[in-house]
């Protein structure tokens, strides 16, 4: 719910909190002062809705089904990502981490909410609580169990603080044997955005 | 090029300067003063403790992917291979024995 006020623009009508109050302060400040238009704003919002964890699925189907692409898509992330028509250009630095079955790879950004959002969109909110941002250093292994990973001993957990330039895409394991045959549209179904973070597996095809 | 580029190696054992200073930093609390191992060098960048303050961010600094033992972050892992990377940049490093 929002009302225009006397300056032509919306605000909610709920009471706000006091970073929300200063969000609104300084858009009005950059609006009134003509440093960005409306426009401008509803650009970045659209860009950002239209960014979503498909893109991430896609690439993760490509590379199950076609190992030349899963060496590209290693060895260099954003070329691969034009190839699929995924504009990775915003990102400074991407590294693709590649789980495999005595490896598990995890992402969090403990400093605040680093995330590849050109490719995934923004970030889930759980991936921004002070709950998983510190648990998920101390203890992946029972962040994962409450996402519905129990990893035995034998798998190493790899935990990926994303601290600076570099934004982290985890390339989940194909689900074993049940997937055989599989086109990549039906193969990106499994890839959860969760998956993409690495806290779980992607889905087994047939339910457990 | 910075004086400090390129300073270490992949396997270089290195250590995370303890400091405690204001600004902003890149380098978590909970990982200055451990020890762990130069796993990648990803190259250089612009220095985000100058960029955050309206800096220029030069000169670049060398940024590392660097490895630690679950263990030697938190103590008493019952998986003794699981590990922690973190990000961090050169000036953030000492060569560890």
């Amino acid at each position: 719910m929002s009302t225009a006020d006397a300056h032509g623009h919306d605000h909610p009508k709920h009471e706000l909190s006091h970073y929300a109050k200063r969000i609104y302060a300084i858009r009005d400040l950059l609006l009134e002062k003509g440093v960005i238009s409306e426009k401008d704003i509803q650009c970045q919002i659209d860009y950002q809705e239209a960014r979503s964890p498909a893109n991430g699925a896609k690439l993760v189907a490509r590379a199950w089904v076609d190992p030349a692409f899963k060496a590209r898509l290693i060895a260099d992330p954003k070329a691969a990502c034009a190839e699929m028509g995924i504009d990775a250009t915003a990102i400074n630095e991407f590294v693709v981490l590649e789980n495999t079955e005595t490896v598990r790879h995890m992402v969090v950004c403990t400093l605040c909410s680093c995330y590849p959002r050109p490719i995934l969109g923004r970030p889930p909110d759980w991936y921004k609580s002070f709950n998983y941002r510190q648990r998920s250093v101390v203890d992946p292994r029972s962040v994962m169990r409450e996402f519905g990973l129990n990893l035995p001993d034998d798998v190493e957990v790899r935990v990926h603080d994303s601290t600076a330039d570099i934004r982290y895409l985890v390339l989940p394991l194909r689900p074993r044997g049940t997937t055989d045959g599989w086109g990549e549209t039906d193969l990106a179904k499994l890839v959860t955005r969760d998956s993409l973070i690495g806290v779980m597996d992607a889905l087994p095809a047939i339910p457990e | 090029m910075s004086a400090d580029s390129g300073r270490f190696k992949p396997g270089d054992r290195v250590k995370v300067r303890f400091e405690d200073r204001p600004g902003h930093i890149r380098t978590p609390w909970y990982i200055r003063g451990k020890a762990g191992w130069v796993e990648k060098v990803y190259g250089q960048f612009l220095n985000p403790e100058s960029l955050a303050f309206g800096g220029d961010g030069l000169p670049k600094k060398t940024l590392y992917l660097v490895a630690f033992n679950h263990s030697d972050v938190w103590g008493n892992s019952r998986v003794r291979a699981d590990k922690v990377l973190v990000d961090i940049y050169e000036h953030w490093l000492d060569p560890a024995a």
